[in-house]
């Protein structure tokens, strides 16, 4: 059967200025990403993990090669443009949560539909039905303050589901969690993010995790050394 | 965004408060300084702009302002009553004179006015009659003088005193702007004014005149320049050459000036700092936006609008306040009667507010701009 490719990476290389000397972090990344499955990019830390992960959201700009997402090179846009890319077309799940401490789990999780000028009320509605979906109907006006980690971990699922992306990109989402809430965490995540065929990438460390994968890609000093 | 980031500004209760408080501070101190500034300055030409009826003030020429009188002699009346274009032309007496009064002795401003015309009168009296003013040694206070005088004493026409050996006494109490040299102004008749005050040979301190309809006022103050070799100015010349006098000879303009410049340097650094260590302990809060896909001219715009937000509140109370403050002191006979918040003092503080608000947004949007998003992935 062919899989749809959702994100493809060509001849990836980064390199950091350290003061005068020039750092090579990543070498020559060919990897794809599909369609309707979880891929987690696992590996020891300072093996480039991250650095990729920017890269292939536009957070950062490579040295050499380009990136591809759903047929269109990404590292081509301008920088504006690849903002705009970002908020149509991924969605982010932080290790921190990353939750605005202001705003309701409802308002946080909508955040990305605001951001795309929706009406606040709307975009609330919209957000508080995926909270429902993922069991936190009693949580939907609490602010992350009276939140837990876990929960708030799932108010930071339906932010990166509420504009219906068509990737996921995940930093350690259970690490900051217990094995329990981790695992739920990551049934939530199995169950709602890969629905419409969604890709999923997964950074992390936690091995507990690895039984979610579809595939595992592990990275060692710059390079892909398992796919 | 904007209503998201009204809710950040809001849910940092603690740096929200203490934004408005800095504004709110710096505008109470800059509204108050200047406007309490631009009233000591209106004091110096009060009653240059109280003799409204006057086109024309003429005066010896080493005179440059109100209170530096250097008396004329008594033909300079009739020298400028005899220039083409003066309708009339009336003297004025102005000297310091004090009186003793239940033992105790006050320096007072005495205005000498034209007997028959009564030009230089006050226009408002409080209690008694401006008529009065023709009875033998008969002499009008001004209200917040008489507070000087008789403090604590309810307003009592007929009360007696004296000065330089003459006996004197009340026929009216006026309502007019103190003056800068005296806060206590008292109204004679000039043929007794300057019985009172004058021991020089001249006692004459100005002619006032009126041109006559059709003529232009500043053309006739000239003509009576060169006419009469003495020096004759318009009313408005005449209240800005004294007001500059004062500006530039006393170190008035420089106090307030400082004032002012503190309550803004104040405001700027409370708010600047505050306004600054809020964005930096939300930074990663923008850094996760930027990362989600929020465009830096949408952060931008966020932060403007929490700019604006604390800087409209803050405004609103400090000139609130400063509005409370003139309202509670400037009336009756307080010191600091006559003075307001004029217009262009709102203006111009709610510019320094902008300036203010727009040198912290600016210094703060910097750290958010500069900010990589990839700092949301590193834990």
């Amino acid at each position: 059967m062919n899989k749809k490719i959702s994100i493809e990476t060509k001849n990836i290389s980064k390199d950091f200025q350290i003061g005068e000397q020039k750092m090579r972090v990543l070498f020559d990344i060919n990897l794809k990403i599909y369609a309707g499955e979880i891929t987690m990019l696992v590996g020891p830390s300072g093996c480039g993990k991250t650095t990729l992960i920017s890269i292939i959201s536009g957070i950062l700009s490579q040295t050499e090669g380009e990136v591809i997402i759903n047929n269109e090179i990404i590292t081509n846009l301008a920088d504006e443009k690849k903002v705009n890319f970002r908020r149509k077309n991924l969605g982010f799940i932080f290790q921190q949560y990353n939750l605005l401490p202001a705003l309701t789990a409802a308002e946080n999780a909508a955040i990305t539909l605001i951001a795309d000028d929706m009406e606040i009320s709307k975009a609330c509605k919209k957000s508080a039905a995926i909270l429902r979906e993922i069991d936190m109907e009693n949580h939907i006006e609490k602010l992350p303050s009276q939140l837990s980690g876990g929960q708030q971990q799932r108010v930071a699922i339906a932010r990166a589901l509420v504009h219906e992306p068509s990737i996921i990109i995940c930093d350690e989402p259970t690490s900051a969690l217990d094995a329990a809430t981790g695992q739920k965490v990551m049934e939530i995540l199995r169950d709602n993010a890969l629905k419409s065929g969604r890709a999923v990438i997964i950074v992390t460390h936690d091995d507990r995790i690895f039984k979610f994968a579809n595939r595992i890609i592990k990275m060692e000093d710059g390079r892909i050394v398992e796919n | 965004m904007n209503q998201i980031a009204i809710k950040m500004l809001m849910g940092d209760r603690a740096k929200y408060l203490g934004l408005i408080f800095g504004i709110m501070f710096a505008t109470l101190l800059m509204a108050q300084q200047m406007s309490l500034f631009i009233g000591i300055m209106s004091r110096t030409y009060a009653t240059i702009d109280e003799t409204n009826e006057v086109d024309i003030w003429v005066m010896d020429k080493k005179v440059q302002y109100l209170d530096g009188v250097e008396p004329l002699p008594d033909i300079a009346l009739a020298k400028v009553r005899s220039v083409e274009g003066v309708k009339w032309a009336v003297p004025i007496h102005k000297g310091n004179l004090v009186v003793k009064v239940n033992g105790s002795l006050q320096t007072v401003g005495l205005v000498g006015v034209d007997d028959v015309s009564f030009v230089g009168a006050p226009r408002k009296m409080v209690m008694g009659n401006l008529e009065d003013l023709k009875i033998k040694n008969a002499v009008i206070v001004d209200r917040l003088g008489y507070s000087y005088i008789w403090p604590d004493e309810p307003y009592k026409i007929g009360r007696e005193f004296e000065a330089n050996d003459q006996r004197m006494f009340l026929v009216g109490i006026c309502d007019s702007t103190p003056n800068f040299a005296s806060p206590v102004i008292m109204y004679a008749r000039y043929s007794e004014a300057i019985q009172y005050t004058g021991q020089s040979r001249n006692k004459m301190s100005f002619v006032v005149a009126k041109a006559q309809d059709g003529f232009d006022p500043k053309q006739v103050a000239e003509r009576i320049s060169k006419e009469t070799n003495l020096k004759a100015q318009t009313w408005k010349e005449f209240s800005d050459a004294t007001m500059n006098y004062y500006l530039t000879h006393t170190g008035i303009a420089i106090n307030f000036g400082i004032t002012v410049l503190l309550g803004f340097i104040i405001g700027a650094v409370i708010s600047g700092q505050t306004f600054y260590i809020f964005i930096v302990e939300n930074l990663k809060q923008f850094a996760a936006l930027k990362a989600i896909g929020v465009t830096n001219n949408k952060i931008l715009k966020m932060v403007l609008t929490q700019a604006a937000v604390v800087g409209s509140i803050g405004f609103a109370i400090g000139i609130g306040l400063t509005s409370i403050f003139f309202k509670k002191v400037s009336g009756g006979a307080s010191a600091f009667k006559g003075f307001f918040l004029p217009w262009q003092v709102v203006l111009g503080v709610a510019l320094a507010v902008v300036l203010i608000m727009f040198i912290s947004s600016f210094i703060s949007i910097r750290k958010v701009f500069v900010t990589d998003p990839a700092i949301v992935f590193r834990g």
